[in-house]
């Protein structure tokens, strides 16, 4: 097993590396209540070409909490592609002159790996254009672990914007190196991309495809529910029907299994009921949680 | 120079009386024979060759070849491959054989071969990837992930290209 040294994408992960990140998350948790000093000398730069709060508070927490510290910026719009401005190129060969790992965040396609080629110092993505974004594929898996024992034999739905949704992109990659059955629910227009969806079933995964809500949360163990943007539907009419459509409320957990939960990447909007909160089955706020142990385990097998 | 009178573009397409082709021979240059038939014209673009540039170019489509049914072969006189140009021509003409000739005699003959991956040969159609980004100092990079039939993989962000994308965007670059 070689060290980890960048984390670019899940597909560059093999399932041992995987489970090692699991396993050491799951240590994470002692350390995360009680804190150490074990990155004490540490310091990680977090660059945010586009701007997600969570993401970023989350990975800082996670750095505070292992004793190192963190510096960087947010929100510094290059949706220009090409437009003025440093390169990502130079930027990433100043800014690991600041810090001992980056975090970096990029509306574009590719852009962790140009990253990781200009660094000497290891690079995590956050989430880069419109397909990677490991650390959140990397936190449902552990999720799903620490809330239900086990990844392998889960069967796990996937609802919602699976188009263009980055987040199910990664974990339906991720999920496809474990013994799982995967359920795809999304509205016609949103489908998951058939490339992806082959690359899964050539992985031996057992795949279903619904169109509707009620059919997506029958007799699975995981609900992994996402937002459906406005901006992915030319007429907002077809946008509001479906997003009538696509939501949890009271109605769709009562179909679920009793012992069945309830994820979502977060922030939601409209496709998960507040009424559902307080059910049994809504776990995503112990998701966010699991998210920083994960990203704990992360840096720590990268710099401890 | 460009565009002078003595830098005629030949296109042979008909049979002799024999059966046999005849095709000018070159006295230095290069032969790509065993182009898979209807290719050539991806094989002159892929090389960059427009017929504006100062070499004698000779083309011929559709003709018998005993190993691989019928083909294409071009000629361009004064004009000696790198090794980078006849791993392109992999991407369009995988079963081409290459012979460099100087002073009449055939001095190396090769079979074009696909290498693993392939740098700067065209732009991303990818418009968000960051290869497309300007000024950033890098090539687009591509991996070949399947040769028959051909598709290669942008190695930043792994978007797919196959054989047509491939021909259409040397045009582009
Ligand atoms: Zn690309």
């Amino acid at each position: 097993m070689t060290r980890l040294f960048n984390l670019i994408a899940i597909q560059d992960l093999a399932r041992e590396d995987i489970d090692r990140i699991l396993d050491r998350a799951q240590e994470m948790e002692e350390i995360s209540k009680k804190r150490s000093n074990q990155l004490g000398s540490r310091i990680m730069a977090c660059l945010f070409f586009e701007p997600s709060t969570r993401t970023r508070l989350s990975f800082e927490s996670a750095m505070l909490r292992l004793g190192g510290k963190v510096l960087g910026f947010a929100d510094v719009g290059v949706s220009s592609a090409g437009g003025k401005g440093e390169t990502l190129a130079d930027t990433i060969r100043t800014v690991e002159r600041y810090a001992d790992i980056i975090v970096i965040r990029h509306p574009l396609d590719g852009s962790a790996r140009l990253a990781a080629e200009f660094s000497n110092k290891p690079i995590i993505n956050a989430g880069s254009g419109s397909e990677e974004h490991p650390t959140q594929a990397l936190l449902d898996l552990y999720s799903i672990r620490k809330m239900k024992g086990t990844i392998d034999g889960m069967h796990i739905s996937l609802c919602g914007d699976l188009k263009y949704g980055r987040t199910v992109h990664s974990l339906a990659m991720a999920l496809s190196k474990y013994d799982v059955r995967i359920r795809f629910a999304a509205p016609s227009q949103l489908e998951m991309k058939p490339a992806i969806v082959n690359e899964i079933i050539r992985a031996g995964i057992d795949v279903e495809e619904v169109d509707n809500m009620a059919d997506a949360v029958k007799a699975t163990d995981v609900v992994y529910m996402t937002r459906i943007q406005k901006e992915r539907f030319p007429d907002v009419n077809e946008y509001n029907a479906v997003k009538g459509q696509f939501r949890i409320r009271l109605e769709e957990v009562s179909l679920m299994k009793p012992d069945g939960i309830i994820l979502h990447p977060l922030p939601r909007v409209d496709e998960l009921d507040p009424a559902v909160d307080a059910t049994p089955q809504a776990r995503y706020f112990d998701q966010v949680e699991a998210g920083v142990v994960t990203r704990m385990a992360i840096l720590d097998l990268i710099l401890g | 120079m460009r565009g002078s009178s003595h830098s005629p573009l030949v296109i042979i397409l008909a049979k002799t009386d024999s059966g046999k082709i005849r095709i000018v021979k070159i006295h230095n240059g290069t032969v790509i024979d065993h182009i898979r038939a209807g290719h050539a014209l991806d094989v002159l673009q892929i090389l960059g060759i427009s017929g504006r540039e100062e070499n004698t170019v000779t083309l011929a489509m559709n003709i018998s070849s005993s190993r691989i049914g019928t083909k294409d072969i071009v000629k361009v006189e004064d004009r000696f491959l790198e090794d980078e140009e006849v791993a392109r021509i992999a991407l369009v003409a995988p079963e081409a054989t290459i012979n460099l000739i100087k002073d009449d005699q055939v001095v190396r003959k090769t079979r074009v071969k696909l290498p693993p991956t392939f740098t700067n040969i065209v732009r991303c159609p990818n418009t968000r990837c960051i290869t497309n980004k300007e000024r950033e100092p890098i090539a687009p990079k591509y991996q070949v992930v399947s040769t028959a039939p051909i598709k290669i993989k942008c190695l930043y962000c792994w978007t797919l290209l196959d054989e047509r994308e491939i021909v259409e965007r040397f045009t582009m670059y």
